[in-house]
């Protein structure tokens, strides 16, 4: 049984099939990377795993556990976390209660708890600063932390949105082009850290990422989309040299 | 200018970061504890209101500046609480259990509002809770055998530990000031654990939120549910504060002066809340002097600059007739809200907070330190 698994995963939008049963697999603890061109369809894939959108047709299965069917909420509490193309942070809170919202999953306190901040309350509240901390000190965030997102430049953002997605210790992190917008040694550091990620934390890593420099140094697989289906799947090389895959890139 | 060296993460979390917090607070503390045996009866009782007013503002800061759900409708939730004190009293139910169901039954409203609210965003809202407001008002008209219509309730004194405690007594004036004491403890406890925080993330991004594991609905709904409650204990005080309760004084009116006051304020914290009601608080005052005092100055300074007896008389009695028209109050509101959010959009909290800085960086405070960036990551969102 695979880790997580799409079968004939479907969405169309009337007639324009953005994702057109398309399956495969992640295994524990690889790193799964999907390319294609523009329009392909793979961030409609990410917005099916998180379930911002409803598949037309077809199944996940995450751990064993069909969960073509959960709110979007439960999907972050099964341990799936992602970050977003465009941003999406909370633009007037510090870093700091950015990445503690990525706690969230973890808090068992209830309301009436936290209105008298019982040392329950307290107690795990401190948890979850410590673990924000390690975080922070692992993506190198110490510089921001009580800074405004408003106020901080897009390579620092995209890295606060990972480090929010970490902070949720998930078993599956979805990352949704890591490297648009940061410059080259920018996109060093985040190699290395898509990298540490599966070897120190265990996270088992899906990511959908156009520079192919960044792909072939991190992913142990590759899967190419155009038009919603997939064209080749494989170590990165071979998905590069696949026939099917030069004509959608360069034209047949 | 003070640096803070944090050595613990109790560091973050404490209400009090450090010491200069207790000693302001705590001298504000005992002002305002030693405040009814100084000042006058009518400064007191405006206290009260400031009092009623700031606790409803930071209800609807919970809404509004922190999850980000305008409502004009807490007028209603203000009256919800205020009726069900005066009618539970009808029965001889003690002060504190009647306060308590007042807050509980305009919360459970709060919420039921919530539900229908969750599809809804913006202006959109906005709408559907003056709908509400105006549904509350005509149901207080109508509903005779429970609200006595439009001819309003009597709310009795309250009897507390066996003593009347009159609504101009000291004892009054304290327990509004505890109740807004220990809703701005609450909601500073709220603001630092995973609720306030998600309530924060609803506001700035939902896709996020959700993404990150918050039931945006049950949070939104809770929003609404702890709001409408605060504002109902809100509507208990302020029943006994005025005496008498009627329909037309919970309009829409009311509801714009509850925005008046965060938005003065400040939207995004709990200091403009009390801030925002001061302000508010005073504008009556305000239009008294405008009305009595206002016309003769006028007419003394034209007299004085050389007019004639009796233009200055027709000077006199044209401003005491501007002064006093009607709806005045209403368009001073609209003038200050348009001057507030074009000018100070961080309202008075954000201006004392200027001045803050600029004595702590005096004499390197840039002018531009407040301006608003221009964000060039403008980030398309999957709503």
């Amino acid at each position: 049984m695979s880790y997580f698994r799409a079968e004939n995963l479907s969405l169309h939008f009337g007639g324009l099939k953005a994702v057109d049963a398309v399956s495969f697999a992640v295994e524990k603890g690889e790193i799964l990377s999907i390319i294609g061109p523009n329009g392909a369809g793979k961030s409609s894939i990410f917005n099916l795993i998180s379930r911002i959108y409803n598949p037309t047709s077809g199944r996940l299965h995450f751990e064993d556990q069909d969960i073509t069917a959960a709110p979007a909420f439960e999907i972050a509490k099964l341990g799936i976390a992602r970050t977003f193309q465009n941003i999406e942070l909370f633009e007037n809170a510090t870093v700091l209660s950015n990445l503690l919202v990525g706690r969230h999953r973890h808090s068992t306190s209830q309301l009436w708890q936290e209105l008298l901040f019982l040392p329950s309350v307290r107690a795990t509240e401190k948890v979850h600063r410590r673990r924000v901390e390690q975080v922070i000190e692992f993506l190198d965030l110490a510089a921001y932390r009580d800074k405004l997102i408003s106020g901080l430049p897009y390579g620092v953002r995209k890295v606060i949105e990972l480090a929010r997605a970490l902070c949720s210790e998930p078993k599956l992190i979805l990352l949704d082009e890591p490297s648009s917008g940061l410059n080259v040694e920018e996109t060093d550091d985040m190699s290395f850290w898509i990298r540490d990620m599966k070897t120190e934390l265990g996270v088992t890593v899906l990511m959908v990422e156009h520079d192919m420099t960044l792909v072939n140094r991190v992913s142990d697989r590759v899967i190419a989309l155009n038009y919603g289906r997939v064209l080749a799947a494989g170590t990165p090389s071979e998905v590069q040299q696949h026939p099917d895959v030069v004509a959608a890139y360069l034209g047949a | 200018m003070r640096f803070m060296f944090k050595t613990d993460y109790e560091d973050d979390i404490r209400l009090f970061p450090h010491s200069g917090y207790l000693i302001s607070y705590g001298s504000l503390l005992v002002l305002l504890v030693i405040a009814p045996f100084v000042l006058s009866s009518y400064l007191v009782s405006q206290l009260v209101f400031v009092c009623i007013y700031a606790t409803v503002g930071v209800g609807l800061m919970i809404l509004t500046g922190f999850t980000g759900q305008a409502s004009l409708g807490h007028a209603a939730f203000l009256a919800i609480g205020a009726y069900t004190a005066a009618y539970l009293q009808q029965f001889n139910v003690p002060f504190p259990l009647y306060f308590v169901a007042a807050g509980l039954l305009t919360g459970i409203i709060g919420a039921l509002v919530g539900f229908p609210a969750l599809r809804l965003q913006g202006i959109y809202l906005v709408i559907a809770t003056i709908s509400f407001a105006l549904i509350v008002e005509e149901i207080l008209a109508r509903w005779e055998s429970v609200t006595n219509g439009n001819e309003g309730m009597r709310v009795k004194t309250i009897q507390l530990l066996g003593t009347a405690v009159p609504r101009d007594s000291p004892t009054f004036y304290f327990l509004c000031l505890g109740v807004l004491i220990l809703t701005i403890v609450g909601t500073l406890n709220l603001l630092r654990s995973p609720t306030g925080r998600a309530f924060v993330a609803i506001r700035d991004s939902e896709t996020a939120a959700r993404s990150m594991g918050v039931n945006v609905s049950l949070y939104k709904v809770k929003s609404f549910a702890i709001s409408a409650a605060i504002t109902g204990f809100a509507g208990c005080l302020f029943a006994h504060k005025l005496s008498f309760i009627s329909p037309e004084m919970f309009t829409l009116q009311l509801s714009i002066e509850f925005i008046i006051v965060i938005l003065i304020g400040g939207a995004f914290s709990l200091h403009g809340a009390v801030l925002g009601a001061i302000f508010i608080v005073m504008i009556d005052p305000f239009l008294t002097y405008l009305k009595d005092d206002v016309p003769g100055m006028i007419a003394g300074m034209a007299a004085a600059l050389g007019a004639g007896s009796e233009r200055a008389a027709h000077i006199q009695s044209n401003v005491a007739a501007f002064a006093s028209a009607n709806g005045l109050k209403g368009a001073i509101y609209g003038v200050i809200i348009v001057l507030f959010v074009l000018f100070e959009p961080l309202g008075l909290y954000g201006r004392w907070l200027k001045i803050k800085l600029f004595f702590q960086l005096f004499p390197l405070y840039k002018r531009a330190t407040f301006k608003r960036q221009k964000i060039y990551v403008k980030s398309e969102r999957n709503r």
